[in-house]
């Protein structure tokens, strides 16, 4: 058994309003620059409806994700590494702009320049990829709220799997909200498919990042992630994903997307897994089965065994207290109301679903029934099989009794509540026939409904003695790095990687004490930091000065 | 021997070879950010599927034919029991098609990077350059072979260029050997060496990282987070501190 520790997140849909909060907040944290212009590391979807990129559930098309070859072993849907490596030079599963949209913006300067006219003077669209004047004919969210339904939603890949009578009647029923970031799967298909290893998984904490200075810009990443979550910076020709805000994450905060979700609906914590056993449980041969090998792999925290085995992985004390008190794996295992994004893609995806109930409800009290019923709310669960379906394909690889099971938890959370607010006796037998008890259901309808921020997320901070220990603590000489002592790389000051901070800092504080003119200290010898120059005059120290020259 | 002999067959490759090697490290340590080949696929795809397939397939086959020419003696070949006229026949046939596939392939390519809108515009004046010489190189050793060859009675490089090629790598350049050489075949040197000093700031670096390793490393690449943090540094082998993990296991 090895224990690794995996960040993770489970979104509640019955919360989720659709404001696309998430999707603008973490574009303006991170993909608000040229070439990343198309780029969603996060996205909200309106299921049903095509997704984006266009039908990326299509796997048939794309080819994302793995599966299992004549022999039960796990191979990269699109091709093992020899084909990869062919096809490096025109990657023909690569989605184009076009799968995407083409981003634009608008001429606004054309509104102030326009000489007087009889007409109010119009701001029109031009591309960002050309620069010409476009006609805007798609966007990452032209199907929002089931817009061009009657002609967009037959194209969706999860609808047709479900019967085509059962579309139409399902169209009328009711839509819902699908927020989508990278999943930072267990068994990434996108880090497999990378050709330069410039994709890893942080062993600490599961992140699946992009190493910015190895990407060489093949593209197989791309094609590789079935959820369509590795994006190609068209600008700098490097791959680019979401980062689970590392840097936020690293001190305790949540993501971006969490911290500004309206409806509160995101949970993170930590799971912890067995990395010996993911390729086995990825590769069980029925799809359906997928779900519960995916939670087979996930480890109890609570278990001494586990606990030990941790331990010995070097896993800290706080991880494991986090672990233990992981929202993630309460509403997994406890209450056992998430579900994963499509499991039989085969990547352990690490983003999970509570399937939404709210629809059925409405359905329900729409035809004049009480909607929150116990009895009544079971049985149309029951009858309302083709939001199941449709829920089933999405979760479940297609099995509809988990995705029941969920939604009955959810409807009986709903009648218990209900008799608790309007003053009744709490009915012990709602919770029991779900397999709870009241005690339960009243826990987890605190951690869904009420929410509260330190039970959403439970983060545990990166230790930073593990920094400190290659950084100050080192026991080698503070000057024997590369290119020192000197600070000159091969072509002169300034040159080859930057120095360690512990050796600015420590010539820094030797000038202070050392040095004549106790102003000269904070010129970090000489120079300036460029990063803080806004590129006019000249400040004092951008070029040394000779030594033993007056300092003006 | 005239100075001009010298300039050109002794001291532009040695200038050539330097950039190139220096060229590349100085952009390995300070540009790896830029370390990419800048595909333009997201653009246009139909087009690119069929050139740079051609092009890229095309110019391998031209580099081993370069290697089997340059680098390998014809005494080794020889000794193999391959005749001259064997090894004639082969390399101008396999050279040939191999050639014309890539200059076919680089045809398309340059046609699909002037007319495609979003391909052009994404085009720098670095990538004009390199596709000129680039270019260049290709026509005129396509034109060295088929002039030497198909026009005139053969010409056999193997006995002048490749030994002036090999002399540049033993450090004792023999310029005459290429001052003999036939007028096309000098050019294409020429232009070869401006391509290899213009390559490292190009994105033609993109053939020095050719992911080979790919097929022999795990799927999944894991990473610690510690290796990437600012300023830090690996201790040197020997060095590495004690109880760094136990620290905060008995925390």
């Amino acid at each position: 058994m090895k224990v690794m520790a995996q960040l993770a997140m489970v979104m509640n849909l019955d919360k989720c309003i659709g404001c696309h909060t998430c999707s603008v907040t973490c574009k303006q944290a991170w993909t608000n620059r040229a070439g990343t212009e198309y780029v969603w590391f996060n996205n909200v979807e309106t299921r049903p409806g095509q997704g984006y990129p266009r039908t990326y559930q299509d796997q048939e098309k794309w080819k994302g994700g793995w599966e299992l070859n004549a022999r039960g072993r796990l191979k990269l849907k699109a091709g093992g590494r020899l084909k990869k490596l062919f096809s490096i030079f025109a990657n023909p599963l690569m989605p184009s702009i076009q799968d995407y949209y083409e981003p634009w913006t608008y001429d606004y300067d054309r509104l102030f320049s326009a000489p007087m006219q009889a007409d109010t003077p119009v701001a029109r669209p031009r591309s960002l990829i050309t620069g010409e004047p476009t006609k805007i004919s798609w966007s990452a969210n032209w199907d929002d709220n089931l817009a061009g339904a009657p002609e967009l939603a037959p194209s969706d890949p999860v609808l047709r799997k479900v019967s085509d009578q059962v579309t139409l009647s399902f169209e009328q029923a009711f839509m819902f909200y699908l927020p989508r970031i990278c999943e930072h799967c267990l068994n990434p298909s996108c880090v497999s498919s990378c050709p330069s290893g410039a994709m890893y998984k942080r062993s600490e904490d599961g992140i699946v990042l992009v190493d910015q200075d190895r990407c060489r810009g093949w593209r197989m990443c791309v094609t590789g992630c079935p959820y369509k979550k590795v994006y190609f910076n068209h600008r700098t020709g490097k791959a680019e994903k979401c980062t689970f805000c590392f840097p936020r994450v690293e001190v305790g905060l949540p993501t971006v997307c969490s911290e500004t979700c309206v409806g509160r609906l995101r949970y993170i914590g930590i799971i912890l897994y067995d990395a010996d056993r993911v390729t086995e449980a990825a590769s069980v041969a029925d799809e359906k089965a997928l779900y519960e090998a995916q939670k087979s792999v996930m480890l109890d925290p609570h278990d001494p065994a586990v606990i030990a085995a941790a331990r010995a992985e070097g896993i800290p004390e706080d991880w494991l207290e986090a672990a233990r008190r992981s929202p993630i794996h309460q509403l997994i295992f406890e209450y056992g109301v998430a579900l994963p994004l499509h499991p039989e893609y085969r990547t352990m995806p690490m983003v999970w679903y509570i399937p939404p109930l709210s629809p059925v409800v409405d359905v329900l009290t729409e035809t004049g029934h009480d909607g929150e019923d116990a009895g009544n709310l079971f049985g149309a669960i029951d009858a309302l099989r083709i939001p199941i379906g449709y829920l089933a394909e999405l979760f479940t690889a297609g099995d509809p009794e988990p995705v029941r099971a969920v939604l009955r938890r959810l409807a009986a959370m709903r009648s218990y509540m209900r008799r608790l607010n309007l003053g009744q006796k709490a009915d012990e037998s709602i919770a029991a026939a779900v397999g709870m008890t009241g005690e339960g259901v009243e826990a987890m309808h605190r951690l869904l409904a009420l929410a509260p921020y330190a039970e959403r997320y439970v983060i545990p901070k990166a230790h930073a003695e593990q920094g400190a220990q290659l950084e100050e603590l080192a026991t080698g000489c503070s000057l024997d790095y590369e290119g020192g002592p000197g600070m000159g790389g091969p072509f002169g000051e300034a040159s080859g990687r930057p120095a360690p901070i512990a050796v600015e800092n420590f010539h820094a504080l030797r000038e202070r004490q050392a040095g004549d003119d106790i102003d000269k200290a904070h010129q970090l010898r000489g120079r300036v930091n460029l990063l803080n120059w806004d590129g006019k005059g000249t400040p004092d120290g951008l070029f040394p000065n000779g030594n033993g020259k007056k300092e003006s | 021997m005239k100075a001009l002999d010298v300039v050109l067959w002794v001291v532009a490759p040695y200038v050539a070879l330097t950039v190139f090697v220096l060229g590349h490290v100085w952009r390995y340590r300070y540009d790896k950010f830029g370390w990419t080949t800048r595909s333009s696929q997201m653009y246009e795809s139909r087009l690119l599927r069929i050139g740079s397939p051609l092009f890229h397939f095309g110019i391998l086959v031209v580099l081993l034919g370069h290697i089997g020419g340059l680098v390998i003696p014809k005494s080794w070949t020889e000794a193999a029991g391959i005749s001259e006229e064997v090894y004639h026949l082969v390399a101008v046939v396999l050279g040939t098609i191999a050639g014309v596939a890539t200059l076919g392939g680089i045809a398309i390519l340059i046609y699909r990077r002037r007319t495609v809108g979003p391909v052009f515009t994404a085009t720098t004046r670095n990538d004009k350059l390199m596709y000129a010489v680039l270019a260049l190189t290709i026509v005129l050793g396509l034109a060295a072979t088929v002039m030497a060859n198909i026009v005139g009675g053969g010409y056999d490089y193997r006995t002048t260029i490749s030994p002036w090629f090999r002399s540049i790598f033993y450090f004792q350049p023999d310029p005459a050997l290429m001052a003999g050489a036939p007028l096309l075949f000098q050019l294409h040197a020429l232009s070869a060496l401006l391509l290899f000093a213009i390559w490292p700031f190009t994105r033609l670096v993109h053939m020095l990282t050719a992911p080979v390793g790919y097929l022999t490393r795990p799927y999944v690449v894991y990473r610690s987070r510690d290796e990437q943090r600012a300023g830090a540094r690996d201790p040197r082998r020997g060095w590495e501190p004690t109880g760094a993990v136990t620290e905060h296991r008995s925390k």
